[in-house]
Order: C-alpha cells, then structure tokens, then sequence
C-alpha cells in the first residue's frame, strides 16, 4: 500500500504539487490523470524516491521513504517496477542484457535461469526472440515492451507506468494496453498509471485519480470519473479546450 | 548575499558535491561493488583506445623538447646533458601531466557525454528503479579505471618520449650517445619516475570524478549534455593543471625525505 501525505513539490518558483493526497490500495489499478505539465510524473516518480518533495510525505508499505538515503531506498525500491515515458533502455546494452540488468548482481541464478526468466519475461510482452537485437534497432513500441518486461522480470509487487501509450500509433497503444491489463491480471501486482489517454485510462483502472493545479482534484472508480458532470473532469475528459482561457 | 558572490558560492557548491561523489565512490570501491567486467571494459576504453593520441603526445614532445633543449644547451656546450633534461622533464612533469590532459580531452569528455545523455534520457533514473545506485554502476568502474589506466599511459607517454629524443638528439643532432645516455641515467632517478606515476594516478581521479560528476548532474537536453562535456574537459584540464604544481611543490620534498 503507498500512501502520500500532503505532497508538496517546487521547481524554483512554480509549485508543481501543493499538498496531494493519495493513497494507493495493494493490488488495485490507480490511473492518474492530468494535463500535461500538471505534475503527473513529478507524482510518479516521488512514489518510488526518484525526487525529494519539499513537504510532505510518501509511506511504501507502512515505510516513511520521503527522507530515506539513497542506499536504504535501493531496498524499498525492489518491490518496484517502473515503465518510463521513453522506456529508457540501456543504450550499451542488448535486449537480453536489458532485461535480465535487475539479476546483475544476484549469485543464487545462474546463468541459465536468469536466461530462461529473460526469456519468458520477453515472451509475456510478446517478443519472443529478439534477446540478442540493440534498443537502437527497436520501433518505439517494441522499446516500450521490452521496457515492461525488464520491469516485471523479478516480478515486483508495484508496477509504475509513465506515459505508457504516448507517442504510439491506436493499434499499438491498444498492444500496450492489453499488455498491461494482462500483467495487472497475472502477476497481481498494484498498478500506477499515469496518462492523459483517456482510452487508456478507462480501460486499465480500477480508479482513476486527476491532478488539477497541484492537487487531486477528483478520486474513484473509473466509472464514476467517466460518468462524472463535473465541468473540469468533463473538459478534460472530452478534450475541450476553452477559448475565454486558452492555457497552451 | 552579495551578487558578486554567486560564483565562488556555486564554485564552493560544486567543489564540496565532487567531494562527497568521491566519498561515495570510494566507499563503493572499498565495499568492493563495482564490477570487474564493467571496470575491465573501462580499462580498455581509456588505455587502449588511447593509444594512438598518447603515442604520438609522447613522441613529439620528447622530440620538440629534445631538440629545443640542444639548441640551447649547444650555445654552452652541454649537448650531453640534453637526454638529461628530456628525461627528467618527462618523468615528472611533462609525460603525466600532458596524459592527463589528453585523456581529459578523450575520455573526460567521452564520460560526460555519456552520463549526460543517460541523465536525460532517463536512464540514471531507471538504474535507481533497478535497485542499482548509479556510484556503484557508473562511477567507480570508471574511477577504478582511471586510476589503473592514467599511470600506465603516463609511463608508456614518458618510454616514447625519451626513445623520441634520444633518436632526435643522436640520430639527427649529432650528441655523442654514450655521454648522453650516462648524463641521462646519472641525473634521472626513482624519484622522478615515481613522483610522475603518483601524479598520474591523481590526475586519473579527476579525470573520471569531474568527468562523471558533470555527467550526472548535466542540465536537461542536448544543449545541457553539450555544455557538461565542454565544461568536464575544462575543468579536469584546469584542476590538472593546478594539482601539478601543489604536487611537484609537496611531493619532491616528501619523497627526498623517505630517500629516493
């Protein structure tokens, strides 16, 4: 279970995040909605102790990480999995290596195993047979795969997703939805979503959370947030600007 | 605070995050967490790679050094001595010191650029979320590396660099070779050799550590990767630069007292 206490983040002078509260249940599906800009990642990425806030607090499991070194929170940061916006691969590495980068350091798999985990960690993405291609050689979805696979091969308990779909083509951002629903439904594992696809969002939460100007503007089942009237939710949910206020 | 005091803060700032990198590391290093494939590697990315710029550095020092050294020396007749010089100059100041500036320029810049350019492009993050702190993956494998690969650069700089202006010095300029290579062997000592490889070692230090601490704190986009790259050679040249003249000052009366 992760909870955040009154979150507060600054970048200089703009306020990125002014006090969130969220708590994240174990084993649900928490999609986190929000224009782009508004401090989605910023959230994402405090979850799991990438960035300090300036107030406030994060609790895994119980566990206050908001000030922990960055030793002790090598720790915390095992029951974690995260997909990056960019998927973030190791350039220098294969795909193989890639993937198997958590077991670098682990004397009780040999090599075999660890072979054999990649390799079924490549085939739950659908990608069988291509440990050997360079993150170079891949298309964007595939980059975005096998970004998921090497943050599932030691199977985490919480699977963070940054932007899962974005810059991808309907077809394959449906692939990358099916994939994270099906990892959702077979490892069990509590899902952070963060997207403003809201096709995306309907389809892989359980609740749906908005980040509107700093804070959690609305929280509940995805259901309710999409049958919401509330004139912001709305907005943003149909995609509707306003001309009075073009904030661009 | 007053304005004109923004830079020497900043400068303090930076001053005291590379040392608290190099604690890190060095902790690491101690705790034995790098990995010998990765600092292998780096070994050979900063030694062998090199080759070519240290060989031909080395070489056409010894020989411009060489031949200057003789004109003058010509004037007083002391051409036998002009080994001597070459030698020594080599051995303590000039073969460290200008590896360290070349592996500054090569792989200082190389290492910038590339944390830089995993900084931005999310990987450092991703490591952190992959339980592996980026000290132990990136820095110390590459700290251990200049450390091994600088002295030995340093002593195959100063090899070429004599064999240079010796082959200048007897074989174009005339000096008598037996005279040369006694006043070389008589002048040269331990002291001067071990003082290069000492400063060799350091100058590796701050190769790797300015290279990678402005890698991994380099501003967002190519502009930023742009800027820690030229600003990691500049620094690493400069702190080179300086250092030499603190350790010629403080290593040749602490190595004269334990007798070398």
């Amino acid at each position: 279970m992760i909870e955040v206490r009154h979150l507060t983040k600054r970048f200089g002078s703009q306020t990125v995040l002014d006090g969130v509260n969220l708590r994240i249940e174990c084993g649900e599906s928490l999609v986190i909605i929000g224009r782009s800009g508004g401090g989605k990642s910023v959230l994402l990425k405090h979850l799991i102790g990438l960035l300090q806030p300036d107030a406030g607090a994060v609790l895994v499991d119980g566990q206050d990480i908001t000030y922990m070194d960055e030793r002790s929170l090598l720790q915390v940061r095992r029951k974690f999995g995260m997909l990056f916006q960019s998927a973030a691969l190791f350039d220098s590495l294969s795909v193989a290596e890639n993937v198997a980068f958590a077991f670098r350091n682990r004397r009780d798999l040999t090599p075999g195993e660890i072979a054999r985990r990649v390799s079924e960690a490549l085939e739950l993405v659908d990608l069988p047979g291509i440990e050997h291609k360079r993150p170079a050689e891949l298309s964007g979805g595939m980059r975005k795969r096998v970004g998921l696979a090497r943050a599932i091969v030691y199977r985490p308990e919480i699977l963070l997703y940054d932007e899962p779909t974005s810059g991808l083509d309907p077809i394959v951002a449906d692939s990358i939805d099916q994939l994270i629903m099906r990892i959702r439904d077979c490892l069990r594992v509590t899902s952070v979503v963060v997207t403003h696809d809201m096709r995306s969002a309907r389809r892989v939460g359980h609740r749906v959370a908005m980040l509107h100007e700093g804070r959690i503007y609305a929280v509940g089942s995805t259901e309710e947030i999409f049958a919401s009237t509330d004139p912001v939710l709305r907005r943003f949910i149909d995609g509707i600007s306003d001309p009075k206020h073009p904030d661009f | 605070m007053r304005p004109g005091c923004a830079w020497w803060t900043d400068w303090l700032c930076g001053l005291g995050r590379v040392a608290l990198l190099a604690r890190e590391a060095f902790g690491s290093l101690l705790r034995g967490r790098a990995g010998w494939r990765d600092v292998l590697y780096q070994i050979y990315f900063m030694g062998v790679k090199s080759q070519s710029v240290i060989l031909i550095t080395g070489a056409f020092t010894g020989m411009v050094l060489a031949a200057q050294t003789f004109f003058q020396f010509h004037k007083v007749k002391m051409d036998t001595a002009t080994l001597a010089v070459v030698s020594v100059s080599m051995c303590s100041e000039l073969g460290p010191v200008l590896t360290g500036l070349m592996v500054a320029g090569r792989v200082g810049a190389a290492i910038a650029a590339e944390l830089g350019t995993m900084r931005v492009t999310e990987q450092i993050d991703a490591l952190r979320t992959l339980a592996t702190h980026p000290v132990d993956y990136l820095v110390v494998p590459r700290l251990l590396a200049a450390h091994i690969a600088l002295p030995l650069l340093t002593a195959e700089a100063i090899t070429v660099g004599i064999g240079a202006g010796y082959l200048v010095g007897v074989g174009l300029l005339g000096i008598d070779a037996a005279y040369a290579w006694h006043n070389m062997l008589r002048y040269t000592g331990a002291v001067d050799v071990i003082m290069g490889l000492i400063k060799a070692v350091i100058y590796g230090g701050i190769v790797a550590l300015v290279g990678c601490y402005k890698g991994l704190n380099c501003g967002l986009g190519a502009e930023g990767v742009g800027r820690a790259t030229t600003e990691a050679v500049v620094v690493a040249s400069i702190s080179i630069l300086v250092a030499n003249f603190f350790l010629t000052l403080g290593l040749t009366p602490l190595l004269t007292a334990l007798g070398l």
